[in-house]
This record gives C-alpha cells, sequence and structure tokens, in this order.
C-alpha cells in the first residue's frame, strides 16, 4: 500500500509503475485489436462503392442482403472469437450447423412435435455437443484443432446418416406452414422493421415490386441477432470477470490456473457457445428457408475463422474482440456479395475473396504496428 | 515501408482497373459448382448463347453446394435489374422465396437443368432441361435389359433433389435391388467408396455425373478388374466416357445435353427482349442414350466443350 501511494505522490518519477500512467483516451482507442478491422471495412466499402456504386448493391435490398449474409456469419464469428481469445479452436461450427437444422427438422416433421419443441431440443443437442468437445479436450490435453476436426467428421456424417435412416432422403423440406402459430420460432424468422420499408415504399424511397410491395421487406431478423450478440459477447469479454478469465486462460492457461481462474471450466463454456451459436444460425436458415439440409453450414467453420482473424483475433490466444469479429463477418460477408455485382468473371471468384480477404489482413497489421510502433 | 505502400497503391490501382460494373442483360443463378466438368460445358453453352444474341451475360454459382448462399445470389441478381434471369432449381423449397420476389419485381425467370416439376409452381415462366425421373427409369430398364440384378446408385451431389429423383427412377425402371450410395465431390473418395462397395455382390453401377463420378466409379472397376462383370452406366457425358464407351467399357450415357441447357434459355431471352416471345412449359433437351455404337462421333464435340 505504502508503495503505492508513493508511486502516485511523486508523478514526475519516471521510475514510476508503468501500470499507473496516464493513458490518452485516443491511445487507448488505438490499441484497440478492432481498429485494424474498421479501417479494412471502410477500405471493403470504398472499393466497392467506387467500382459498383451504381449496380444495385447499394439499393435497400442489395444493402439487406449482404447485411444478411455478414450477419448470419458474425452470429458463429463471434462466438469463435471468444473462443479464440480463449486459446482453442472449433472446426465442428459448420457440421454443427446441419446437425442442429436437422435435429429441428425431423422431430418438427416426422415425429409431430410442435416447432417450438424441436427449436428446444436441438439447442439442448447443441450444449451437449459443445460440452462433449470442451470436456474432450480439457481432459485429455489434445489440441483442439484435432479434437473439433474429428467433430466435424462425426456431426456431418451423423447428420447424413439419419437423415436418411429416418426420411430417406437428404432435405427435409415442410417447416414454412409451422411457423405461422408457433409461440417462439418468430424469434428466428421475422423481418423486422417492416413498417418504415413500408412506409420508405410508399414514398417511393425504395424499389416497389409490381404488386406494390417494397422489394426489401424489413431488415433480417440475423442483423437483430448479430448487433445484440455483438454487445453482449462485447459486455462479457470487457466488463465482466468472466471476460477476464476467458483473455487469461487464453493468454497463459498455467498461469491463470495458478491465480484461481477455472480454465476447464472456461473453456468448455466457449464450446458450448460456439455450439450455441451454430444452432441460431441453424435455427435463422432452417426457418427462413422452410427447409433443412444435410449439407447446410459446410465450410462456414473456416469463414468464421477467417472473419475473427481479419477481426484482429490472435491464432494463438490471449487477444482479440467480439466487435472485431463482427466487423471481420462484415468485410466478409460484403465482399462474397459485393463480386457478383462487378464485371469480374466469376470463376476468378475464391481468387478474389481470397485476394481481399489478404489485402484486409495486411491492411489491419500495418495498421496496428503503425499504432504500437509510435508509442 | 514506402515499397510495402507502392505495393498496396499498384493492387488498388490494378483492382480498379480491371474491376468495373455495367448493366447485365442475363444474369444465370446456377448451383453447378465451377470444378465439375459437367457445368463447364453448361456454361460454355451460356458464354456462346450470350455472343450470338448479341447480349451482356452473368454467369455466377455459390462456392459450395449451398441453397442458402444461392437464394441469396438470386436476390443480388434482383437488385441489379437484369432482363432476365437464369436459374438452377434444385431446392424449390429454399430458392422459393427468391424465385417469388423476382418475379414480383418484374424480372421473368427461366429454370433449366433441375427443377422440371417445381418450376411451374413458383411462377417460372418455362423450364429447358430433361425430367430425371423418367430418364432415370429409361437407364434402368436398360440395364435390366443388360441382365443386371443387384444395383449400386453413387450419388455426388448428396442435398439435390433431382439426383435423389434419378436413382428413384433408376430403380423403378431396373426392378431389382438397388443401392444408394452417396459421396462427396472429390473423385479420389468417390473411386475409394465404389471400390469398397464392389465386395458387395454389384453387377450393375449407374452414377449421376460422367466426368466426376462416372470416370471414379470406372477406374474403381479397372483396378479391381472388373470391367464388363461389373455394367456401368452414367448420367451426362465427359470426354474420357465418351472413350470408354467407344471402347465397349461403358454401357451407356445418358446425355441431357447440358451445352443447351445453358445456351437454349440465354437463345430465349435474346429473343424475349427483342420480340417479347416465350415459350410455355418444359423444353426438353434430353435423354438421350450414347452407347458404344454412337459414341465416336459425339467425342470430338465433348473434347471441344460443347457435349
Amino acid at each position: 500500500m505504502s508503495q503505492k501511494q508513493k508511486s502516485i505522490s511523486s508523478k514526475t518519477d519516471f521510475n514510476q509503475d508503468e501500470r499507473l500512467q496516464k493513458v490518452s483516451k485516443l491511445r487507448l482507442l488505438l490499441n484497440r485489436p478492432e481498429l485494424g478491422a474498421l479501417g479494412g471495412a471502410i477500405l471493403v466499402f470504398i472499393f466497392f462503392g467506387i467500382v459498383a456504386g451504381d449496380s444495385g448493391m447499394f439499393s435497400a435490398y442489395g444493402t439487406l442482403n449482404f447485411l444478411d449474409v455478414s450477419a448470419n456469419l458474425g452470429i458463429i464469428a463471434i462466438a469463435a472469437a471468444m473462443l479464440m481469445i480463449g486459446g482453442e479452436f472449433d472446426l465442428s461450427i459448420g457440421s454443427m450447423i446441419g446437425f442442429a437444422g436437422i435435429c429441428i427438422a425431423i422431430p418438427a416433421i416426422y415425429w409431430g412435435w410442435p416447432l417450438w419443441m424441436s427449436i428446444i431440443f436441438a439447442f439442448a443437442m447443441a450444449v451437449l455437443v459443445g460440452y462433449f468437445n470442451g470436456l474432450l479436450v480439457v481432459k485429455t490435453g489434445l489440441p483442439s484443432f484435432i479434437v473439433t476436426l474429428a467433430m466435424l467428421f462425426i456431426l456431418r456424417g451423423a447428420t447424413l446418416a439419419i437423415t436418411r435412416l429416418i426420411t430417406g432422403r437428404t432435405q427435409v423440406p415442410g417447416l414454412s406452414v409451422l411457423i405461422e402459430n408457433d409461440p417462439i420460432a418468430w424469434i428466428f424468422a421475422t423481418d423486422t422493421f417492416k413498417w418504415l420499408f413500408t412506409w420508405m415504399g410508399s414514398m417511393n424511397f425504395i424499389a416497389m415490386r409490381t404488386d406494390g410491395l417494397p422489394l426489401a421487406t424489413g431488415i433480417p431478423i440475423s442483423v437483430i441477432w448479430f448487433i445484440a450478440l455483438t454487445f453482449l459477447a462485447t459486455w462479457i469479454l470487457m466488463k465482466t470477470k468472466y471476460g477476464n478469465w476467458i483473455f487469461a486462460s487464453g493468454g497463459d492457461k498455467n498461469g491463470a490456473t495458478n491465480v484461481g481462474v477455472p480454465v476447464g471450466k472456461v473453456k468448455i463454456g466457449l464450446f458450448i457457445g460456439t455450439a450455441v451459436a451454430s444452432t441460431i444460425f441453424a435455427c435463422i436458415q432452417v426457418l427462413d428457408a422452410g427447409s433443412a439440409d444435410t449439407m447446410r453450414g459446410n465450410l462456414k467453420e473456416l469463414e468464421a475463422i477467417a472473419a475473427a482473424v481479419v477481426g484482429g483475433c490472435l491464432l494463438t490466444g490471449g487477444y482479440g474482440s467480439a466487435i472485431g469479429a463482427a466487423l471481420g463477418a462484415i468485410i466478409f460477408g460484403t465482399v462474397s456479395m459485393g463480386i457478383f455485382y462487378t464485371d469480374v468473371d466469376t470463376d476468378w471468384f475464391k481468387v478474389f475473396l481470397g485476394a481481399m480477404m489478404l489485402i484486409a489482413v495486411v491492411f489491419n497489421n500495418y495498421i496496428r504496428k503503425k499504432v504500437t510502433e509510435s508509442k | 515501408m514506402k515499397t510495402f505502400k507502392n505495393f498496396i497503391l499498384a493492387i488498388a490501382t490494378w483492382a480498379f482497373m480491371s474491376v468495373s460494373a455495367s448493366a447485365v442483360d442475363v444474369i444465370v443463378v446456377s448451383h453447378g459448382q465451377a470444378n465439375d466438368p459437367f457445368w463447364s460445358v453448361a456454361k460454355n453453352g451460356v458464354d456462346t448463347g450470350c455472343k450470338d444474341m448479341g447480349i451482356s451475360c452473368k454467369y455466377v454459382a455459390p462456392a459450395t453446394f449451398d441453397m442458402v448462399e444461392m437464394a441469396k445470389l438470386i436476390d443480388n441478381a434482383v437488385s441489379q435489374k437484369p432482363k432476365g434471369i437464369v436459374i438452377t432449381l434444385p431446392d424449390a423449397a429454399a430458392l422459393g422465396k427468391s424465385v417469388k420476389a423476382a418475379i414480383a419485381s418484374g424480372i421473368p425467370v427461366i429454370s433449366m437443368n433441375s427443377g422440371s416439376d417445381d418450376y411451374a409452381s413458383l411462377g417460372i415462366s418455362a423450364h429447358v432441361g430433361q425430367t430425371e425421373f423418367e430418364a432415370g427409369v429409361g437407364g434402368g430398364q436398360k440395364m435390366k435389359a443388360a441382365g443386371g440384378k443387384k444395383a449400386l446408385c453413387v450419388n455426388h451431389e448428396v442435398g439435390n433433389v433431382a439426383l435423389d429423383r434419378r436413382c428413384a427412377g433408376f430403380t423403378k425402371g431396373f426392378g431389382g435391388s438397388v443401392d444408394i450410395l452417396g459421396t462427396s465431390n472429390d473423385p479420389t473418395e468417390i473411386q475409394k467408396a465404389v471400390a469398397a462397395k464392389l465386395s458387395g455382390g454389384y453387377d450393375t453401377i449407374l452414377t449421376l455425373g460422367a466426368g466426376l463420378s462416372g470416370e471414379a466409379a470406372l477406374k474403381a472397376l479397372e483396378a479391381g478388374g472388373k470391367v464388363g462383370s461389373v455394367k456401368l452406366g452414367t448420367f451426362d457425358m465427359s470426354p474420357n466416357m465418351l472413350k470408354a464407351a467407344a471402347a465397349g467399357k461403358v454401357e451407356f450415357l445418358i446425355d441431357q445435353q447440358q451445352y443447351l441447357q445453358g445456351y437454349l434459355p440465354i437463345a430465349i431471352f435474346g429473343q424475349y427482349i427483342r420480340y417479347g416471345t416465350m415459350p410455355a412449359g418444359v423444353v426438353m433437351t434430353g435423354p438421350g442414350f450414347v452407347t458404344p455404337d454412337n459414341a465416336a462421333k459425339v467425342i470430338k464435340w465433348a473434347a471441344q466443350g460443347y457435349r
């Protein structure tokens, strides 16, 4: 105590504890991991604003379209980012999406369950899968990369096998009619702010269909989930002790254990988080499309990790942010939809996507270096 | 740092110069991944059609067989306000909403390849393709006539309803026992899966895509020394499978002439843009059978990417 008082009293002393140095608000802002991603996102928007500005990409319908794609990806990217900050990977995200979709569709269509019950069932299965993933990683000490890679195959295979066993096919359609009177399905299947779009349509601000409805009917529910989860994750990471535990577990596992952080529990919780986020993704997609499919969510785990990395997460853990991952998802979603508005032959799609990602990451990295250099 | 800045600047300049957007007449949204030789031929049909009609076109496809992403691509096409949209329709439930939105905003839609059973209920103007179930029945009957008793149907696009129907039609026409083998679209994996199944006493194999699963199944037969004793038939065509047919290693190829599936919708829209004409119903592009007798003639064009 006396030492602390001493260092405060002698502010001019250059030997004072660096943790007590005053840091300006601007410097704090520049040190945030999401800053580079923000720059990258702005760069991407400027790029498409110039090359595709008048192609309909930034019309109400076009904007909602790439926002929807970004938001869906963002939901899983945020969970993946939290797990990466906690020092682990989850490669089973994409397979979990397909699995959760089937967990909703088969009970609802083939076993006559009410839709809300199938949705709860799917979330229960997600918690189980996440718990199992986490437990395996924590108990065996194997890299999560391997454990969840195995789960990627197991879940995708089980999804196909179970679906073909019960239904004899690979798609389960017919969910649209069940949504109407369900007490909780609307949480995953409504367009919001419809009144606003109807009004904008009537004022001729946005494009109309020939039947008098606006082409863009409302903000997709995925966007609301995306924003809500970004806030929730940011709050957990920045304002709660669990947030500190997550950073500690990923930054230095032994150190964290020594100061009493329940590292195992934290990691299991984060694995449950990614599985539950995948199920939210699946609910939105299945209820929007009206059908479940064994191939849904294919390769989404890599997109989620890519978004988290573009958003400033370190592959080694202990560093990153939810807002960064959200921005990463926006970059990814915007680029993957934006290319279709340009004149690039779509044979080049993946080259273009990869190049834009690379530029975003390099730019991100460059900004971060620049900032930390000028300390 | 300076070289780095110059590097970024060069990339940006290159990107801006080579990338630009302009109004497009027809947008083709297909589920066919570009690594499938079948879709490369269909895309050649689109490209030639656009050149012949003198209109501008764009061909887009999702990166994986992902119907939700494909629905987004259709939405994207709508917001670009083309004069017509051509789609494939492998999953009417997942794509229906986007297709209806396109039609409601005044853009006519033609479906091709898959979707012959669902196109009319969505309000799609016309369908260009072959009816899958009937083509499957035809293949089944041919195999039955060849003396088959126990067959394997290899599905390399698990999730595509059109392929499910091909297998179902084949099962009906064949009459005997038919097992379905679901695989990924990776040729090596298909070959290994078929090879593993060969010990199961099958005398007949039907693959649903020539360039990918057909060639892989043939390799498995060759490696196992079972060419001839196990009869192989396939949907669609590829240069190698045609050569195999000419050599008598393959019973038949069911030709749906996907080049026309790319070309005809563009030709239809070309005339529609000029004179407002539109055919009604299904424009059939198949099935036709390529057997060892007529394979040699087809080979030449297949090698050029037109068959």
